[in-house]
């Protein structure tokens, strides 16, 4: 059996997990669900539906694209032209030829900008897929964070652009602000909180910190689709009751530096499944 | 706005300005930098705009006490300027119908760009607050509010204070993770009296 078919045999097995989990017939109590997710996790670990997407970005790196009929082959990822493994690991950091920090997907930009020619807004039209739709960015977005499985991650910030970075983002992590009076530190500014039954990190705290962060990018099941770092971002803005993050903008990279260089020291596990 | 507002006003942001010793957390970038880069970050949708992004100054202060706990004279300030907001309804009665309030609690929709804002919006108490035995799906960011009344008393004082927390959190305990309902206009006035009501009616399912 090839990876793919494995893969589908994953997603198949996994919509009747959660389906069991979502119509059982009594609502389980808070600790038993989190019990039969972890086992549900457990379960797909080894048959992870991610391998699609992990599989379609390999091409799509490999493949000769854009006005240029480039590949991405020599995208310099931060660990010079070409290297993928372990690159994720010190993502976001400073690129001097963009003279910027960048993280994976500011950076792939970049790459689809610099080496096959296309013009930004072309590179970061489609950042997310959706029902239907399968975007080039989840697929390599999978495939590069693929590639530090296993590695810890380390991220420095010897760069003042890097400190910059990093204090923006824990100046926006503590930011509240809309109709509702929220921040990022609502929900995830202390340990063993849940909103109903989902439990949230303390993304201020090391051991919270690394578990969440090297869990993302994820496989998720109620979605159906790989989430990057920049979704999951998006996505916790628009339940702050904020207007839309743009893909890639100084404040997402600025917070995902601030949370990467919290997670420093965990082992990366992503992609990896979730609810 | 008015004089009294503009009075207490001045008065938290001078008290602020005192009290303020540089946090160990503090970065050195300036407020108006922090704001720049978020306005140039983020972009309108649906009912969601980038004025949403400017903070009034309950937030500029809880976003500075990362801790969430200011200091007790910032604290008190923050709650007087903000206990003159509450608007109390006309009839004097705080007790709505508690089967109206259990559905306002269980609601999360409203605010969000993702949302029809011609839907009215919930209050999604559930979200951080246990509030009875029948819904197990709570959550922990507030603390259990079941037995409310019955461990208070069903005085019509407790309807009112009830009212008044509901209406604007930061009246009673500054930089609170509670939103304030009546203030920023996220519930009605009588759905507010029907969030009282679940909490304070003797026949609601909390006080079982």
């Amino acid at each position: 059996m090839n990876g793919i078919q494995r893969a589908a045999i994953a997603i198949a097995a996994g919509g009747v997990v959660a389906a069991a989990a979502a119509f059982g017939q009594q609502p389980a109590a808070p600790d038993s669900t989190a019990a039969q997710i972890e086992k549900y996790r457990e379960a797909v670990a080894e048959e992870n539906p991610a391998e699609l997407w992990e599989a379609r970005g390999e091409e799509l790196w490999k493949q000769k694209r854009g006005p240029r009929n480039a590949s991405l082959e020599q995208c310099d990822l931060g660990l010079g032209p070409g290297v993928v493994k372990g690159a994720y690991a010190v993502l976001p950091r400073y690129f001097a030829d963009s003279d910027k920090v960048e993280d994976l997907e500011s950076r792939l930009v970049t790459c689809m900008v610099k080496l096959q020619g296309f013009t930004r807004e072309q590179a970061s039209k489609d950042p997310f897929g959706g029902p239907g739709k399968k975007v080039p960015m989840d697929a390599l977005v999978a495939y590069v964070v693929e590639q530090s499985r296993g590695m810890k991650m380390h991220v420095a910030l010897d760069h003042p652009k890097e400190k910059q970075a990093y204090e923006l983002g824990r100046d926006i992590f503590f930011f509240r602000a809309g109709p509702h009076d929220f921040g990022c530190v609502t929900c995830h500014g202390a340990d063993n909180k849940r909103i109903r039954l989902q439990d949230l990190p303390n993304l201020t705290k090391t051991a919270d910190a690394q578990h969440a962060y090297t869990t993302w990018p994820a496989y998720r099941v109620s979605q159906g689709e790989v989430r990057s770092m920049q979704w999951r971002l998006n996505d916790c803005f628009r339940q702050q009751r904020f207007p839309e993050l743009s893909f890639i903008s100084p404040a997402s990279i600025a917070l995902t530096t601030y949370l990467a260089y919290n997670a420093n020291g965990g082992t990366l596990e992503a992609p990896s499944v979730k609810r | 706005m008015d004089q009294t507002k503009l009075v207490s006003l001045v008065a938290v942001l001078a008290l602020a300005a005192c009290a303020t010793a540089p946090s160990p957390e503090r970065s050195g970038i300036a407020d108006e930098q922090v704001l720049a880069t978020l306005r140039a970050s983020f972009h309108k949708k649906g009912q969601a705009d980038l004025d949403r992004l400017q903070q009034d100054d309950v937030q500029k202060l809880c976003s500075e006490y990362r801790d969430g706990k200011p200091p007790a004279d910032v604290a008190r300030n923050i709650q007087d300027s903000q206990i003159e907001t509450i608007k109390y309804p006309a009839d004097g009665r705080y007790l709505g119908d508690w089967k109206a309030g259990e559905k306002v609690a269980q609601s999360g929709v409203g605010k969000q760009y993702s949302d029809d804002p011609s839907v009215v919006a919930g209050g999604n108490c559930y979200a951080c607050h246990e509030l009875t035995k029948h819904e197990i799906a709570y959550g922990t960011i507030g603390p259990s509010l079941y037995h409310f009344g019955r461990d208070r008393g069903f005085t019509l004082s407790m309807e009112k204070y009830v009212y008044g927390k509901v209406y604007n959190s930061e009246a009673y305990l500054a930089c609170t993770n509670m939103p304030r309902f009546g203030h920023m206009g996220i519930l009605t006035e009588q759905q507010i009296k029907d969030v009282v009501a679940l909490l304070m009616d003797p026949k609601s399912p909390v006080n079982q």
